[in-house]
């Protein structure tokens, strides 16, 4: 479903994605770790469309069509979704409002017909369930107020309603405690299925516990320099990066 | 200047006047009258307003005011039937609808007669005889003739306007819509005059709504004073929704008795060239005042809010916020003074401006003028300008949202603070709708009028 080639992306004519490859196929589960400054972040908001970055080099393609080419809302449309590492606030904005739009705007693209009001709150009262969201957040503005964990639960809510292919997951478990980690696992291991598939960005092996990656890699200044099975997260978890950083010093 | 010692385009007003007198009188009663000489006499020492004059520093009024405009001093009953050429958008809304054109009384306005006894609604000019009593005391007592020319103006020619008395005690819970169409075949020159009285413990919420019908090119100076006496409640929201050709210079004067509460909000969606003040008087104790404004601008519009909030006694609130999102070369001006007398000690002021220019060419001047003279009072202010927020535009987009929807979500999250200062209900929900179509372009569809969408042309949209 997703290929990428060779991606080069820079801010600034400085570097920070230098030739990444990866692919995902349906179904399947990828964690990507590495230290804090690798790229992480920036390959998924790249993915995304945000227009911040440059690409400079290479390919991605997403169930055959070109995804660079794309603008950041109909990568959306097209089953791409971007769980962000910082949810933005956005006060005058509300929640209702904002889902309803964007659901709607997946319909009109994919020439379905928008839900009525009533079928479209009673979606929301579905999947607030899934997320164990309280009624309170979506009542407000996005992401107003919200505390660090009620924005990463909101991200995975907002997934929910939006049932995208592939999920990009940017460090949902961090700011979560124990239960809300583990309610928010279960929502995302829910939405699986053997058509859709997830990366899960992470630094932490907790969050692999519940959610079983097929594959992990890791991102190490804008390259993926490894990759293995799911005992690769726990082997960074016991011998951390440094091994790894001496082996790929440029 | 000329030999007379003005310049040329106070002199068309000087010569307007001294050749219309008698008909300007005709209409109004002594005490309306009576005010006028004064005034123009006020207007040809202050002139018009232009460089140099601080209080308009932004606002180059005086070419305006120097084109050619026809009068309409002998107004003729409006002969169509107003149902047939105007509908207005604000229409689910339970509310007592009067209607003005050009300024002028609608004679055929059909009043509710569940009125509670004592309430005057009307033609200001028929007023002026009917009740002298009311203009007597109140009229010309708060506009300020002396610090702006153009009210002296506009008390020069004052003939017609509404006039709204509610007695003391009295509460009219239904919003007052009135509805002031500009209508005329040629150019056209108004001085709309209002007064509004609210008597202790009495309370009314004036909508107003200012149209143009049809596409001649209108220059409006109006004027609208209101008494609110001791614990009285008076709101009064102005939606100006006019075509590009208009020049609309709109001073609402408030004058207010202890423990009343007033709100001025003026909403502008679409204008030529617009200059709104609002001076509130603060004359006892324990006022309250609110004042608003929300402007959307694009093309060439140019939008210029002046306040004067005068805190004269203790213990007087007031609140303050004008927020303007700017499109396209349009342009925008605040001025917000706040005066603390040296005797209004414990006065708490607060004021903001906040603007969103959408393009690198819009422009907009915003300036606090504060004058405290006493030590112990809370007072702030705030002025910021930016842009749409890059990173609220990714995050709506990377879930789906179009550009240009994603825009709109974020234009009216930003003017949503002006409009939820609306403390009517059936009424906000009613504007927020306005606002929404006026960001998605929608307003000019112009389901407002039938006229325009038959004769507009193309040199501008008809609003
Ligand atoms: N907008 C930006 N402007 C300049 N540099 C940026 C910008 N965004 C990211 N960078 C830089 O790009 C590099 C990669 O950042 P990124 O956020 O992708 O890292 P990450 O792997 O997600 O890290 P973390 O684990 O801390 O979340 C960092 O050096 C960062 O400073
Ligand atoms: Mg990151």
């Amino acid at each position: 479903m997703l290929e990428i080639k060779d991606l080069h992306a820079k801010i600034d004519d400085k570097e920070i994605l230098r030739g990444i490859n990866l692919t995902v196929k349906p179904g399947e589960v990828h964690a990507i770790m590495g230290p804090n400054g690798s790229g992480k972040s920036t390959l998924s908001s790249v993915l995304a469309g945000s227009e911040v970055f440059d690409v400079s080099a290479g390919e991605v393609n997403f169930y055959g069509k070109d995804l660079l080419d794309l603008p950041a809302e109909d990568r959306a449309r097209e089953g791409l979704f971007y769980s962000f590492q910082y949810p933005v606030e956005i006060p005058g904005v509300s929640m209702v409002n904002f889902m309803r739009t964007a659901l709607n705007e997946h319909k009109k693209y994919n020439d379905e017909k928008p839900l009525s009001a009533s079928e479209f709150l009673k979606l929301m009262r579905e999947k607030k369930k899934v997320v164990e969201i309280d009624s309170n957040l979506t009542n407000r503005s996005v992401n107003e107020g919200f505390s660090g964990g009620e924005k990463k639960k909101n991200e995975i809510f907002q997934m929910a309603m939006l049932e995208p292919k592939l999920s990009i997951l940017d460090e949902t478990d961090s700011g979560l405690d124990i239960d809300a980690l583990r309610i928010v696992a279960n929502g995302v291991n829910k939405l699986k299925s053997k058509d859709n598939a997830t990366i899960v960005i992470t630094h932490y092996q907790r969050l692999l516990d519940h959610i079983v990656p097929d594959f992990v890699h890791v991102l190490y200044k804008g390259r993926i320099v490894m990759s293995a099975g799911k005992e690769l997260a726990l082997e960074l978890e016991e011998k951390g990066y440094d091994w790894i950083k001496k082996q790929f010093e440029d | 200047m000329s030999s007379t010692g003005i310049d040329k385009t106070e002199q068309i007003y000087v010569d307007l006047y001294e050749n219309n007198t008698t008909l300007l009188n005709r209409v109004v009663s002594d005490a309306v009258s009576q005010q006028r000489d004064k005034a123009i006499e006020l207007f040809k020492s202050n002139g018009i307003p232009r460089r140099g004059n601080e209080n308009y520093k932004y606002s180059k009024l005086e070419p305006y005011f120097k084109e050619e405009y026809k009068t309409d001093f002998q107004h003729e009953v409006f002969n169509q039937n107003l149902d047939d050429v105007f509908k207005c958008e604000v229409h689910d809304l339970d509310a007592t609808t009067i209607y003005l054109i050009n300024g002028w009384y609608y004679r055929k306005n059909k009043l509710p007669a569940s009125l509670p006894k004592g309430v005057v609604i009307g033609s200001f000019a028929e007023i002026s005889k009917s009740h002298p009593e009311i203009v007597e005391a109140h009229y010309n007592k708060y506009a300020k003739n002396d610090e702006d020319s153009l009210v002296a103006l506009n008390t020069a020619f004052a003939q017609d306007g509404f006039l709204i008395y509610v007695p003391k005690g009295v509460v009219i819970e239904k919003p007052i819509q009135i509805v002031n169409i500009m209508h005329s075949s040629e150019d056209l020159l108004a001085f709309p005059r209002n007064l509004v009285v609210i008597e202790e413990n009495a309370q009314a919420k004036i909508l107003l709504c200012e149209h143009t019908l049809t596409e001649s090119k209108y220059l409006v100076n109006a004027v609208t004073e209101a008494y609110v006496a001791k614990n009285a409640i008076f709101d009064i929201y102005n939606i100006q929704n006019q075509h590009n050709l208009t020049t609309c210079v709109n001073s609402i004067f408030v004058h207010q008795k202890e423990h009343s509460s007033a709100l001025t909000h003026n909403l502008t969606l679409h204008t030529g060239t617009t200059r709104n003040n609002v001076y509130v008087d603060m004359a006892e104790e324990h006022c309250e005042s609110h004042v608003y404004g929300l402007y959307i601008t694009d093309k060439n519009q140019h939008v210029d809010n002046f306040s004067f909030i005068d805190h004269a006694k203790p213990n007087c609130y007031s609140e303050e916020l004008f927020k303007g999102v700017l499109d396209d070369k349009s342009t925008g001006a605040f001025a917000g003074k706040i005066m603390v007398r040296p005797d209004a000690q414990k006065t708490s002021a607060f004021q903001r401006n906040d603007n969103l220019l959408l393009t690198d060419t819009a422009k907009m001047n915003t300036k606090p003028m504060l004058e405290i003279y006493a030590d112990d009072v809370k007072c702030s202010h705030g002025a910021t300008v930016g842009q749409l927020d890059e990173k609220s535009m990714f995050y709506l987009r990377s879930r789906g949202i179009g550009k240009d929807e994603a825009r709109i979500l974020l234009m009216y999250a930003f003017a949503y603070e002006a409009v939820e200062k609306i403390r009517v209900p059936a009424l906000r929900d009613e504007i927020k709708e306005l606002v929404e179509n006026t960001f998605r372009g929608e307003l000019d569809k112009c389901n407002s009028c039938v006229l325009c969408g038959s004769e507009a042309s193309s040199q501008y949209t008809c609003m």
